[in-house]
Order: C-alpha cells, then sequence, then structure tokens
C-alpha cells in the first residue's frame, strides 16, 4: 500500500465519519463544523486528483463562504430558552433509512455494469498546463455560461438581501 | 497510485448520506448541509473522472456546479432566517401554511 493509499484512506475516512456526525449529531453548530470537517477532507481528496485549482476552491468558496453562513444561519434561527430538545428526526425515520439503503442498491446496481474500476489513474501531463487550459476553456468555449453563471451570482444576492430585508411596518 | 473506483464508492456513500440527511432530519438548516455533501459527492466523481480521461469538461461542470451551490446557499439561507422569523422555527414538519 502506497503513501498515496494511505492518505486516501485517511481522508476518506475523515470524509464519511464527519458526514455522518453532520447527519445524526443534535446541536447544529457542531453539525456544521463537521460540515467544514467533511468539506476538508474532500479538499485533501481534490488534491490527491491532481486538481489544486479545485481544492484551493473548494476551501475558499466552501468552508470559507458557505460554511460560514451555515454557522451564521445556525446562531440566527436558534430557539431561545433552549428548545432545541425533542426529536430532530422524523417519525417515520426507517422509511427515510430504507429509502436511502434503496438508493445506495440502485447505484451499486447501476455502477456494477461498469468493468473500469480497477483502472488506475494515468500519469499526469503537466498540472500548470491544466490550470491554464482551464481558465482559456472558461473564457472560449465556456464564455456564455460562465458569464450566466456571474449573472446567476448577482441576481442570488440581491434576492437573498431583497428576502431577508426586515421591512419596517 | 488508487485506482478510480474508490473515489466512486467513495462518492456512492457520501452521496447516500447526504439523501438520508435529507429524508431524515427534520431542521431544514441540516437538510441543506446535506444537500452540500450529495453536492460534493457528484463533484468529487466529476473531477474523478476528469482524471481518468485528462478531459477538462468534468472540472468546468465542477466549476459552475460550486457557483450555483453558493448562490443556492445564499439563498436559501435568506429564506430560512425570514421564515424562522415569521414562525420562530425552520422545522419543516411546520411548515404547512400552503396545505389545504
Amino acid at each position: 500500500m502506497g503513501a498515496m493509499q494511505i492518505l486516501f484512506l485517511l481522508a476518506a475516512a475523515a470524509v464519511l465519519g464527519a458526514a455522518i456526525l453532520v447527519v445524526t449529531s443534535r446541536n447544529l453548530v457542531h453539525a456544521a463544523l463537521w460540515l467544514i470537517v467533511a468539506l476538508f477532507g474532500v479538499a485533501v481528496v481534490y488534491v490527491l486528483l491532481n486538481a489544486g485549482f479545485f481544492a484551493i476552491v473548494q476551501v475558499v468558496i466552501y468552508i470559507g463562504a458557505i460554511a460560514i453562513l451555515f454557522i451564521f444561519a445556525v446562531m440566527l434561527t436558534r430557539q431561545i430558552g433552549g428548545k432545541d430538545g425533542g426529536s430532530q428526526n422524523h417519525s417515520t425515520w426507517w422509511v427515510a433509512a430504507l429509502l436511502s439503503l434503496l438508493l445506495m442498491v440502485g447505484i451499486v446496481w447501476i455502477l456494477s455494469t461498469w468493468q473500469g474500476f480497477a483502472t488506475e489513474l494515468p500519469a499526469l501531463a503537466n498540472e500548470k498546463e491544466l490550470i491554464s487550459e482551464l481558465g482559456k476553456s472558461l473564457v472560449s468555449t465556456y464564455l456564455l455560461p460562465f458569464e450566466l453563471a456571474s449573472v446567476l451570482l448577482v441576481a442570488a444576492l440581491i434576492g437573498a438581501i431583497y428576502v431577508s430585508w426586515e421591512k419596517s411596518r | 497510485m488508487v485506482p478510480i473506483g474508490y473515489y466512486i464508492g467513495l462518492s456512492a456513500i457520501l452521496f447516500t448520506i447526504g439523501a438520508l440527511g435529507v429524508l431524515i432530519r427534520r431542521n431544514a438548516i441540516v437538510i441543506f448541509m446535506s444537500v452540500e455533501l450529495m453536492l460534493n459527492s457528484a463533484n468529487l466523481v466529476f473531477v474523478a473522472f476528469s482524471r481518468l480521461y485528462n478531459e477538462l469538461n468534468g472540472q468546468i461542470f465542477v466549476f459552475f456546479v460550486m457557483t450555483v451551490a453558493a448562490a443556492e446557499v445564499a439563498v436559501g439561507l435568506a429564506l430560512m432566517v425570514t421564515i424562522f422569523r415569521a414562525k420562530h422555527s425552520i422545522d419543516v414538519d411546520q411548515m404547512s401554511s400552503l396545505k389545504g
């Protein structure tokens, strides 16, 4: 077992453990913090896949912006007086568990028709070139989606401000 | 080196955990977090396949998924805070005003 494999297994264990804790933990702040651990683990896996750019973007966007927004939202929606108690799950939790088990079986069934699982990843040419290729294709082939994404972001942020604006009555 | 199957397996399990979280929890914010986990698992498999086939298109998809996720979280959390102000709870079982 090479160092890469050990590193991958550690990162995967961290991601899955943190994800389970996000779903199960009763304290919402803890859930948000475990979400950060899971997202960081995914960033480590991106590094192992030689996608350094996305590892950085993952840390900056997901951890730096999205997870912090989550923590803010958790703190803004805390019920005063510690009414966080009581069941956090639906009463029909076993239906949910059954459904997600079915989903897992479905995914495994679809994937089982594919033969290439043992394929080793090919050697990479030049990572620096990859990033510049990415940048070039964003402003040539994918120019329209790129611009639309920026319009979407502006619209979403204006919408968020409008929605959460406290109207003075 | 790690074979591609490991990455796909990690992504599949992560997606299932996220789906379980969406179905099982009553707090809307945790449901959002689980949606983020599912988006991350999709991103993971995009990057893995783009690495396998030496294709950049998969990574472009990840770029746009991240953009949409950021927009979604901004609007979604604003909605959560507004709903909390109106109903003093973000339990999805209690968001039943539209029910006839």
